[in-house]
């Protein structure tokens, strides 16, 4: 079993409304010094295999399929 | 001339649309089920608004990977016109039918609220009952309504006037790049918008506005 990590992020670029809404709210919270926010998501897998190449191969395929809309987000994929 | 309304879970718009093809039309559409991959002989299809999956990964991803996405391109590629309002503009950006992308809503609001179009190009088979830059009053209702696309992309669908229409001047809802609410593919056969026509066609309604689309969409087909 091999677990993988797929996050997913705004290329940047793209308006990210709900990242300026956090930013603005940890200013009001206090927090000074903030700099951009951007809000992105995480997907934790578990691919039933042993061979690693296969496994990032096959999560890759499913980020270019479903995961990412890679018109306006990237992802990055890390195994363990 | 035959037109189709595309139902999967969530969508929640198709009974308006079955209603207004049939008022338009004098004839009521067929439906396609979401599994469904042999489609009937139609002459346009319609793919209504919604919450198809409930909004699940974004709007429209899970929609636009279901099989009858893959029946519906192929009748795209065979010149057969596609129509997909809301939720389903959503689903044809997500299934790569149309370019770019709709995000959140700039105000991070669900906007319902009536709203104007310019008509940009009354020269497609979805517009051509309109007058070039005419403005008509449409409703809107979505969250994620935002259009974009990168730099490049937004050249060539300006210079191909694939911008079909356009929030008027001050009613632009939800931020979308160029004030675009709908947009047609290269070939002229597919197009998406935000706003609902079918929300906007008889006295009872408020207004007709919205007949034009499904005017040109079928005239164009009876031809």
């Amino acid at each position: 079993m091999i677990n993988a990590r797929v996050t997913v992020t705004l290329k940047n670029g793209v308006l990210d409304p709900q990242g300026k809404a956090i930013e603005g709210a940890l200013g009001a919270l206090g927090f000074d010094g903030i700099g951009h926010v951007r809000q992105g998501k995480v997907f934790d897998l578990q691919i039933e295999t042993a061979d690693k190449a296969k496994a990032e191969a096959e999560v890759k395929a499913m980020c270019e399929k479903l995961l990412a809309n890679t018109v306006i987000e990237n992802y990055t994929i890390s195994l363990a | 001339m035959k037109s189709a309304v595309v139902q999967l879970p969530g969508l929640n718009r198709d009974r308006d649309m079955i209603a207004a093809l049939t008022n338009i039309s004098g004839k009521a559409p067929v439906t396609i089920w979401q599994t469904e991959t042999d489609i009937p002989d139609v002459d346009l299809i319609v793919i209504p608004g919604g919450f198809s999956y409930g909004d699940y990964l974004r709007c429209g991803a899970i929609a636009a990977r279901m099989p009858v996405m893959q029946a519906i391109k192929a009748k795209a590629a065979a010149g057969v016109k596609v129509l997909g309002v809301c939720n389903g503009f959503q689903i044809l950006v997500e299934a790569g039918l149309l370019p770019g992308a709709l995000m959140r809503n700039a105000s991070l609001k669900f906007v319902c609220k009536e709203i104007k179009l310019e008509v940009v190009n009354a020269n497609t088979d979805f517009s051509r009952a309109y007058e070039q830059g005419q403005i008509i009053r449409c409703p809107v209702a979505h969250h994620d309504g935002n259009y974009f696309a990168d730099a490049e992309t937004l050249q060539t669908i300006e210079d191909n006037g694939q911008v079909v229409f356009r929030y008027a001047a001050g009613t632009n809802p939800n931020g979308s790049v160029n004030d675009i609410a709908g947009i047609v593919n290269a070939r002229g056969n597919v197009l998406g918008m935000m706003p609902h026509p079918e929300n906007l066609i008889e006295a009872a309604h408020g207004g007709s506005d919205g007949r034009g689309l499904f005017a040109s969409a079928l005239d164009v087909i009876a031809a």
